[in-house]
């Protein structure tokens, strides 16, 4: 299957292309950001450009920062949701921001559709639960029951194409200047970017204030896996991925 | 199945399996090779296209999502009468282009922009151009192009004659490479020509033995292995030939080649690599320059006990018995690792026989030795072989040595029908050279007063599996590891050990910048101990006109270290009170300031290398730069001919060019050791100057008269005297000069003149730090280099700013890793975002030797980058890098562990 391309191509260098494909890519109900009654629908093909063009509430701030951190300008205007979730790399931008989001897959057969909660999605290193002649419609972002709003931070070791060492999103819901609900995701940390519900409950009732990133904990990050490899060591990216949540909370006071 | 589009503003169709990539079908069916193929991964940018009015990577864009869409290439952006855009026109003015291959796509992203904001500010061409990798050019002239689209038209330079030197006149070559018009090694391949698909060892040490390859000759036109190979053995040095043109039964590194496939396209293509029967006995490989030297230590190579290519060094004083008398000491060892150059044309081209000659079209620097090497492989006469070089992609070294010449020049020599090869970006990556990972063990002392007495230095290197350019490393660096200072008591050493890993050759500075971390580490830590400002320090002991090297070489002219670090003074002076301010706000950044110096000596290490050039007047008034020193990006076609335009008389732009064909030009040495202005140039003066010479005789006039070509008149005008030349009548008239910089040899102690002349160079560095993430940006350089005279400033300025990027990689993030990071994903090099703004400083210290007083700059914009990052790093955290790349993680850890230790 082809959504806009920017990893099926690269995996595919110097060698003639057999195999049959699916190019999805043209079909325009896949594409585009709606509002529905419950929620937004962001469809397969959405690419990042396009996410970061749409007119969204705070609560989309954090998928706009991720989708203006992918690659370089062509990845944004090529790449979309679908792919990059479906790549399935540990490395995947979007995921955490979806993540934090509570986004629910549409995975679409010849013969039914149905939904699954984008933390079960996601099964392992490029791997996912698709099965055979399946394929991902759309995402599904519920409305969150009070006023929210999302960030993303990302670490790389170069300005732009650049392959996140850490990456940390956040969605916070406020209710009376306090926090109601919190969904904090880091990824490139271990296989499949994961949640942190230790932090999410310790920030429960807390205020946004300056405060905010110090009721993180190192044991917080227990749910973390990181490896060494060429871009870092399991150690940094244990700390960086703690450096980066005290900024991303802290940013949301300032 | 057929797609209608619309490109570059025509209607537009194209039929075949919709899989295909829109830059495939561009550049193979359509043939616009404008938009160019850097990896097919999405990772450089150069195939820059614009759909529907949005830059995308054509490399990553299928065929079937094109139809009913709109197309742009850069093929579109000329106006419709055929003159440059604005932009085209600024990327031209302002030095944007290079060796241009990223140039048309840079282009189509900088289009984008304009498009949507035709205004933009700096941050917003980042922005737009972050996805396009440039090699050469540091990024800063691209900026500049930009800026300048929306504004007003600049006005052409065009020196009158005799005012060609010193001006700042666009590239001679360099319409054809903002039109994408300009043929790189991909771009001219015949229709009918077959393929090679190289297939190359996944082992780093290992025996082979190929199976039954019958099964494989159904489907190809030939099979090549080490049999077909009249003589297996090439390598720069004609006593050296140790590396096989494809492997015979064992190979010495990952990426080696062992079998060519030769056949069309498709068929190449489509055999997958377990699909060639190899029996294998894997060895354990011989990684790192440890395994290499350790007591039992298998030979990578046979006849090379202890694993040793070569040593050797250089001795003066006593430094053992003058450490004793110095008031500080510093001491630290230092090392690197495999840096690749990355240029964004991965290796391409293609042979064709010609009766009993061979004809290759490459991308290659050094045409000349190309031509021998092919002749010596395949058993043939020099005579018998002919070099075309095609443009050139960005080589910086390189492109010295052999890639695809020998194998298509062998399946052309047998099959009778042009064949062509390209590299795969991963290919380019794991077959060719690298710079040679060093450990520097560094000691240097000095009096009270801050005065150098003695230094003791010894580095090794990693020189992979093949010797290449290792012997000049390995000579270069003892000369120059002292730094650029008066130095009384020398002991330095270098030696090349191999291993199983890539052939370490020659890259931008061969070894010279892997030392000046160690020499420039040594000035900041004897500066601080002392207590004397660390520019001051540099200044104290700077080489100057009439000191004498470690070698025994009095300098009499042109040493501008002093002048270069005066220059410096006021911005250093500036930028420590603006870090100390921003350091005095707390936080988790911190800034500092660095500053690094080198020299460089222009030109092979104490043997003879020679440049002739010519410049031929025809008999109907074509003025001919036959200039057989190819033009790498860097400018020598431009340098070259504003030299010998000043030489001869005439304008420069009166000139033609035929540039590096080996049957069409004299042998003016290889585009390395930063030799082209300084020898090469020297040789274009004096084809100017002969020719002049000849046309006064026949004018019977002076030397001060004025020439001027009109057609095929020349007219000589002599004081009040006007005497013209017919030259349809006075036949062709060739002027040539040649020369070769005087030096002579080392003796055992190292002492002799290895070079004619030597730049030098200062550069400081101003950098923030997150001390919490271990990242370094770099805010600013300002880089001061005493070039002796600066025949164009704006390429030498784009020589210092590609330098100083490629400088910062090797600083900060570049680490080739055989089997990890052997794409341009996971092996970064600098983006538009990652280079700060550069000032850059031209500092005139004329040599007497070369042409109007110029030296060398290819080089030495490399080599003080990443001491001055470096040294600003220690300014901000107090962590001495002693590994690069200085990626966040072991800063990171650097910091804590100093941390640590405080507490
Ligand atoms: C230079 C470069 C830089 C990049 N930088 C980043 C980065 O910074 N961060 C990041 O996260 N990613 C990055 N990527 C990866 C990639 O661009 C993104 O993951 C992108 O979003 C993938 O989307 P796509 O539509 O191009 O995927 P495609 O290549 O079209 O598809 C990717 C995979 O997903 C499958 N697929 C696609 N759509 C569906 C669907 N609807 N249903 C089922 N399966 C589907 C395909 O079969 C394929 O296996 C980069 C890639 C490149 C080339
Ligand atoms: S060739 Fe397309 S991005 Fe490199
Ligand atoms: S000019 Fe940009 S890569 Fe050479």
């Amino acid at each position: 299957m082809l959504a806009g391309g920017t990893d099926f191509y690269p995996s595919r260098v110097g060698r003639t292309i057999e195999e049959d494909v699916l190019d999805i890519g043209g079909i325009a109900v896949l594409r585009g950001i709606s509002a529905t009654v419950d929620g937004w629908r962001l469809g397969a093909t959405t690419t990042w450009s396009e996410v970061i063009a749409a007119d969204l509430p705070p609560l989309f701030n954090g998928l706009k920062q991720a989708a203006r951190e992918v690659g370089g300008r062509q990845i944004q205007n090529a790449g979309t949701l679908a792919g990059n979730l479906c790549n399935a790399s540990p490395a995947a931008d979007g995921v955490p921001c979806l993540l934090t989001l509570d986004a629910e897959v549409e995975i679409a057969s010849r013969m039914t559709t149905r939904r699954m909660p984008l933390g079960q999605f996601i099964s392992g290193v490029r791997r996912t639960v698709l099965a055979p002649g399946e394929l991902v419609i759309a995402f599904h972002v519920p409305n969150p029951r009070h006023s929210a709003r999302s960030a993303f931070l990302k670490l790389g070791a170069r300005r732009y194409l650049v392959i996140s060492i850490a990456m940390v999103a956040a969605t916070l819901e406020i209710a009376e200047d306090r926090i109601a609900t919190a969904r904090i995701a880091v990824g490139a940390c271990s296989a499949v970017a994961q949640r942190l519900p230790a932090l999410e409950a310790a920030l429960l009732g807390a205020p946004v204030d300056g405060y905010l990133a110090d009721r993180i904990d190192r044991a917080h990050l227990a749910p973390l896996a990181p490896i060494d490899d060429v871009r870092g060591s399991a150690d940094y990216r244990r700390d960086a991925a703690l450096v980066l949540l005290r900024r991303l909370l802290a940013g949301f006071a300032a | 199945m057929k797609m209608n589009f619309t490109l570059n503003g025509a209607v537009a169709s194209w039929s075949g399996p919709p899989v295909t990539r829109l830059a495939a079908a561009l550049r193979d069916d359509l043939g616009l090779t404008g938009t160019k193929i850097g990896c097919d991964a999405g990772d450089c940018g150069a195939c820059t296209v614009l759909l529907d009015n949005q830059q995308v990577c054509s490399c990553l864009v299928a065929m079937g999502q094109v139809e009913g869409r709109s197309v742009e290439t850069v093929e579109g952006l000329e106006t419709t009468d055929g003159g440059l855009s604005r932009l085209q026109d600024a990327f031209l003015a302002c030095g944007a282009a290079q060796c241009g291959i990223c140039t048309p796509g840079m282009l189509m992203a900088s289009e984008d922009l304009l498009r949507r904001s035709p205004q933009p500010d700096r941050a917003e061409i980042e922005e737009a151009l972050g996805g396009v990798l440039c090699r050469c050019t540091g990024y800063s002239k691209i900026v500049d192009a930009v800026l300048a689209a929306s504004q007003a038209p600049m006005p052409r330079v065009s020196p009158p004659a005799g005012g060609a030197v010193g001006a700042r006149i666009v590239r001679v070559d360099g319409h054809a490479k903002v039109t994408g018009r300009d043929r790189f090694g991909a771009d001219g391949i015949p229709g009918d020509a077959l393929w090679i698909r190289v297939v190359r060892s996944p082992h780093a040490r290992a025996r082979f033995e190929l199976g039954d390859l019958a099964p494989l000759h159904g489907r190809l036109a030939a099979v090549l292995t080490a049999s077909d190979v009249p003589f297996n053995g090439f390598g720069i040095y004609p006593d050296i030939k140790d590396q096989p043109v494809l492997a015979d039964g064992i190979v010495r590194f990952r990426g080696e080649a062992m079998v060519a496939l030769v056949g069309d396209r498709a068929s190449v293509l489509s055999v997958r690599d377990d699909e060639v029967p190899v029996a294998w006995a894997i060895e354990l490989p011989v990684i790192g320059i440890d395994a290499a030297t350790a007591a039992d230590a298998p030979q990578v190579q046979v006849g090379r006990p202890k694993n040793l290519l070569l040593d050797g060094g250089v001795r003066c004083g006593d430094a053992s018995a003058a450490f004793a008398g110095c008031a500080a000491v510093a001491e630290g060892v230092f090392e690197t690792t495999f840096v690749e150059h990355a240029y964004i044309e991965p290796e391409a081209g293609w042979a064709e026989r010609v009766g009993d000659r061979i004809e290759i079209h490459v991308t290659t620097q050094t045409p000349y030795m190309d031509r021998d090497e092919i002749a010596s492989v395949m058993q043939l006469s020099r005579e018998s072989v002919r070099i075309v070089p095609t443009a050139c992609g960005g080589g910086f070294g390189g492109k010295l040595d052999l890639s695809v010449q020998p194998l298509v020049a062998l399946a052309a020599w047998r099959l009778k029908r042009p064949v062509a090869c390209v590299y795969t970006r991963p290919e380019s990556m794991a077959a060719t050279t690298k710079r040679h990972p060093a450990r520097v063990s560094a000691k240097f002392g000095c009096d009270a007063a801050g005065k150098l007495v003695a230094c003791d230095i010894r580095a090794t290197f990693d020189t992979g599996a093949y010797a290449s350019w290792g012997p000049t490393v390995a000579n270069r660096v003892p000369v120059h590891a002292m730094g650029p200072y008066a130095m009384p008591n020398v002991r330095s050493w270098g030696e090349a050990f191999f291993t199983n890993g890539p052939p370490a050759g020659a890259f931008r500075g061969f070894g010279v910048p892997q030392a000046a971390i160690a020499h420039e580490a040594m000035m900041d830590g004897l500066a601080d101990r002392l207590g004397i400002d660390r520019l001051e320090f540099r200044h104290r002991n700077a080489l100057r006109a009439g000191d004498t090297t470690a070698t025994g070489q009095v300098l009499a002219h042109s040493a501008g270290l002093a002048e270069c670090l005066d220059a410096l003074r006021p911005h250093w002076r500036k930028a420590h009170v603006e870090v100390a301010a921003f350091n005095a706000g707390g936080g988790n950044k911190r800034r500092g300031v660095g500053i690094g110096c080198m020299w460089y000596g222009i030109g092979n290490t104490s043997m003879s290398n020679p440049s002739i050039i010519r410049v031929g007047l025809s008999p109907a008034g074509t003025l001919t730069l036959y200039n057989g020193a190819v033009d790498i990006g860097q400018g020598s076609n431009t340098i070259l001919t504003q030299i010998a335009a000043d030489a001869l008389g005439l304008p420069a732009a009166q000139f033609a060019l035929v540039s590096g064909d080996t049957d069409l030009t004299a042998d003016a040495g290889k585009t390395s050791a930063s030799r082209q202005t300084f020898v090469s140039g020297k040789a274009a003066e004096g084809a100017g100057q002969d020719l002049r010479r000849q046309i006064l005789r026949l004018a019977n006039a002076g030397a001060d008269a004025v020439l001027s070509l009109e057609g095929a008149r020349l007219l000589v005008r002599d004081g009040a005297e006007v005497r013209t030349i017919d030259l349809a009548v006075a036949g062709p008239l060739i002027g040539e000069g040649t020369f070769d910089p005087p030096t002579t040899p080392l003796d055992a102690d190292g002492q002799g003149v290895p070079y004619a002349t030597y730049a030098f160079a200062a550069q400081m560095a101003t950098v923030e730090v997150d001390l919490d993430l271990g990242t370094v940006k770099v805010l600013r350089i300002v880089a001061a280099h005493d070039v002796g005279r600066a025949i164009n400033p704006t390429l030498v300025e784009g020589q210092i700013e590609g330098g100083i990027a490629q400088g910062l990689g090797l600083a900060l993030m570049e680490e080739f890793l055989p089997g990890r990071t052997e794409n341009l994903h996971d092996y970064l090099i600098p983006t538009i975002g990652d280079v700060p703004e550069i000032e850059c400083i031209l500092i005139e210290d004329r040599e007497p030797l070369g042409p109007s007083g110029a030296k060398g700059v290819g080089e030495p914009g490399l080599v003080p980058t990443a001491p001055a990052i470096l040294g600003a790093v220690h300014h901000a955290t107090g962590v001495r890098a002693t590994r690069v790349p200085l990626l966040p993680h072991r800063l990171h850890e650097a910091i804590v562990a100093a941390k640590g230790k405080l507490q």
